[in-house]
């Protein structure tokens, strides 16, 4: 016995298929990246500065938090730094510095953290921080002002507000090509659709992210957006603009999709994303904001639970 | 949308064996825990032959059929999965074989009570038991050559050699065991060469899918049979008795050579994934296996027996083959898989793979709470087939695999602790108080060993 090998032992299965948290985080982060690039150089210096600051600055928050509670370091799985990435996407170029750390601290610290981490938090952490900082300081999300010193070989007035202050006339120049290659304002990730989208059918090829709500939210602001454009061609856009302009996309593809708040199962994965696109549509169109994304997202993170109680009977269940 | 998809290896025919040479030393295991106070029916120094009924406890009918030739060497505890306790015995090898004669002489036609009697123990483990239980009753035999785990060609190795034998054993079974349904379940592949099995004999041939699990007990009966077995339950509260082709095969053989076989067909899976089926003697320590088929064992590396997916790593390569070990597997230090204490991010991979519709990413929050009953009346605990899928594709790692057969046993523990009300129960608890105190009665002493003996059961 005492020259007996040492072997390991553990539990069945003995396979893994490699796939890990840290993985998923950098295909996100990677998929954002078209989107992040293309807005910095569009709008310089100021867009990288913001990107550097906030996820930086989130991944110290989370490093701080997981010290300060003596818990276990968790910085490593790239979880916050795509929490920061996100955040900055949503950000104007021009946001100050106080706006974007408080946000990552609203993110971090109060989305994620104080619910126990990843995986444990009820409420997409950078819809909280956004949300937050909306109602906070709403100016700062203001694109019109924020972005008012860029001389842009474009439309310079956000879609959005545009469509709600002066009408859809207003935004009739605005063509699917503008809307798809980034000629429109917005957030520093958030004007180029087409990066988006690139990254989005990246995420949903490589199952990091969950196509049927992806998709299924898209389709409610389409359909949402169609039924008010048919009923009042005159006052209401159509669905392309409301897909490919503020912050739908990134909605779509990195915000309602985030594992933790989101459901898991089938029909409640439609059912989720079409409520979503709905109220994305109500929102905008008969409610009181701009663009109403962030705070649908942090509805439908609402009923989550609640929806995901409907799934498949399992092998056997006897009723 | 990336949905991970295994396929069971299937041949189409029989593949040749690589024999492995007697060993020096054989372990056996009774299934009973080990006690130093019985009187043991075997000592050290005693001589057994081969293909010997061997009982050793005297209160006991558990029983094992010595493999080889020689004289004891040893008789010890062993502590298997979950903490189950057998008795191990070792063998000094002789090496000639000298055959025993009893098993042979003790029946004129196959029969039932003898193989109940001296085959429950044969290599491939037939489920005799089941057919002797009174609370069991068994309308359907299917017969399968296809193996539970991935990689593994055992039963299919002896369905495609074995056809005649098979054939005829399928009568023998019928007319034994008096079960007139019995299914052959055979993989598509194998159709052709051993399609014939059963004959004309009124069996129904079925194919069985290779899409992992369809060999589970479970996915058996979903889709060879039609049937689902109700959370819970398993395949024998179904009436359904399953049987490999191994089993079968050696059952027949036994009868129709009067002489119990005591060879185990297993495939090696070595560390680049590549095949081997051997030929070993039950009882050869599996280090004799890899020494036969040039494979090195180092510190850290993994000893897998039962597959890649639903298998038990064990810490030892003196570790006998054992009448149920269908597959030996070894993992490279540098393959190893991991688990780790990462909390579920939710992410739902579970929930598309698994292929009982269970709700896993609920599930194993319960079971990682410990609330498994909790996790049985809400999520779903017992409808899960324990194929592994979950955790192969957990991105956090997490056991959640380990989590629900923990969750299981426990709660089939727990429900042992209540239910045995009356008398038997009151002795226990008195047994234990008595235990407490400093001075142990003869009673108390029995008492206290009853308790242990429910709580093991």
């Amino acid at each position: 016995m005492a020259n007996q090998k040492r072997f390991i032992v553990s539990h069945a299965p003995f396979w893994h298929d490699g796939s890990s948290v840290t993985e998923r985080s950098y295909h996100m982060m990677l998929a954002a990246l078209p989107a992040v690039i293309f807005g910095i150089i569009k709008y310089g210096m100021p867009a990288l500065a913001v990107t550097a600051l906030s996820v930086s600055s989130a991944i110290l928050w989370e490093a701080a938090f997981r010290r300060i509670s003596k818990a276990s370091e968790t910085v490593g799985d790239g979880n916050a730094a795509l929490i920061g990435l996100i955040f900055a996407m949503l950000l104007p170029a021009t946001s100050p510095w106080w706006v974007v750390v408080t946000g990552t601290f609203v993110a971090i610290v109060i989305g994620k953290e104080i619910f126990g981490g990843i995986g444990s938090n009820p409420f997409n952490p950078v819809a909280v921080a956004a949300a937050f900082l909306m109602l906070s300081w709403w100016k700062y999300f203001d694109f019109n002002a924020a972005l008012v010193h860029y001389p842009f070989d474009h439309m310079a007035v956000y879609p959005l507000s545009a469509l709600k202050n002066f009408g859809l006339s207003s935004v009739e120049g605005l063509t699917l090509a503008d809307l798809l290659t980034g000629k429109q304002t917005g957030g520093i990730g958030t004007t180029f659709s087409l990066g988006l989208i690139i990254g989005g059918v990246y995420l949903m090829l490589r199952g990091i992210i969950r196509w049927e709500i992806a998709l299924s939210f898209i389709a409610g602001v389409f359909i949402t957006a169609t039924i008010f454009k048919a009923n009042n061609p005159e006052q209401y856009a159509g669905p392309m603009i409301h897909i490919l302009s503020g912050y739908t996309l990134l909605g779509a593809f990195f915000l309602a999709t985030d594992d933790s708040s989101s459901p898991v199962n089938l029909v409640p994965m439609f059912l989720y994303g079409l409520i979503g696109g709905l109220m994305v549509v109500l929102i905008r169109n008969i409610g009181a904001y701009i663009d109403g994304t962030i705070l649908t997202i942090l509805l439908i993170n609402t009923v989550n639970p609640l929806l995901d109680k409907i799934r498949p009977k399992a092998l056997g269940k006897v009723v | 949308m990336a949905k991970p998809r295994f396929e069971y290896e299937s041949i189409d025919s029989p593949l040749s064996p690589e024999k492995i040479p007697l060993p020096k030393k054989a372990t056996i295991y009774f299934k009973r825990p080990y006690d130093r106070r019985d009187t043991l029916l075997l000592k050290i120094g005693d001589a057994v032959k081969t293909g010997q009924k061997l009982l050793i406890y005297e209160d006991s009918d558990v029983y094992a059929i010595s493999p080889v030739t020689g004289t004891v060497a040893g008789i010890a505890p062993f502590i298997g999965d979950f903490g189950e306790s057998y008795t191990a015995l070792t063998i000094d090898v002789s090496e000639t074989d000298t055959f025993d004669e009893e098993f042979g002489g003790s029946f004129e036609e196959p029969n039932f009570e003898t193989a109940l009697n001296y085959l429950k123990t044969l290599p491939g483990n037939p489920p005799l038991s089941d057919f002797a239980d009174p609370d069991i009753h068994l309308n359907t035999v299917v017969v399968t050559a296809l193996d539970k785990d991935l990689l593994t060609l055992t039963n299919q190795h002896m369905a495609a050699a074995n056809v005649d034998l098979l054939t005829r054993g399928v009568s023998m079974l019928k007319r034994i065991t008096g079960v007139h349904k019995v299914v052959v379940a055979i993989p598509q592949k194998l159709i052709r060469r051993a399609g014939a099995i059963g004959g004309a004999s009124g069996v129904e041939l079925r194919p069985i899918s290779t899409d992992y699990p369809s060999a589970l007990p479970a996915f058996i009966l979903k889709e060879v049979l039609g049937q689902v077995i109700p959370a819970g339950k398993t395949n024998l509260d179904m009436g359904v008795s399953l049987f490999g082709a191994e089993a079968l095969a050696n059952l027949t053989q036994a009868f129709e050579e009067k002489q119990i076989p005591v060879i185990k067909r297993l495939t090696v899976i070595r560390k680049d994934l590549s095949k081997v089926l051997v030929e070993a003697r039950i009882g050869t320590p599996v280090k004799e296996i890899f020494t036969a088929l040039d494979v090195t064992l180092q510190d850290m590396d993994r000893l897998v027996i039962g597959g890649p997916m639903t298998g038990n790593a064990v810490y030892s390569d003196e570790h006998p083959v054992t009448p149920d070990m269908d597959v030996l597997m070894v993992q490279d230090s540098k393959d190893v898989s991991l688990v780790s204490d990462y909390p579920c991010i939710n992410c739902g991979d579970c929930n598309r793979v698994c292929p009982a519709d269970i709700a896993v990413n609920m599930l194993v929050r319960f079971c990682e709470a410990r609330e498994y009953e909790a996790a049985a009346d809400e999520y779903d605990l017992h409808s899960c087939i324990e194929c592994g899928l979950c955790t192969f594709v957990c991105p956090a790692k997490i056991p959640i695999f380990q989590y629900i057969r923990l969750a299981k046993h426990e709660l089939a523990r727990s429900a042992m602790e209540v239910e045995p009300a009356g008398p038997e129960t009151e002795e226990a608890e008195e047994g234990e108080l008595a235990a407490k105190e400093p001075i142990e009665t003869a009673e108390a002493e029995e008492a206290k060993e009853e308790t242990a003996q429910t709580s093991e059961e």
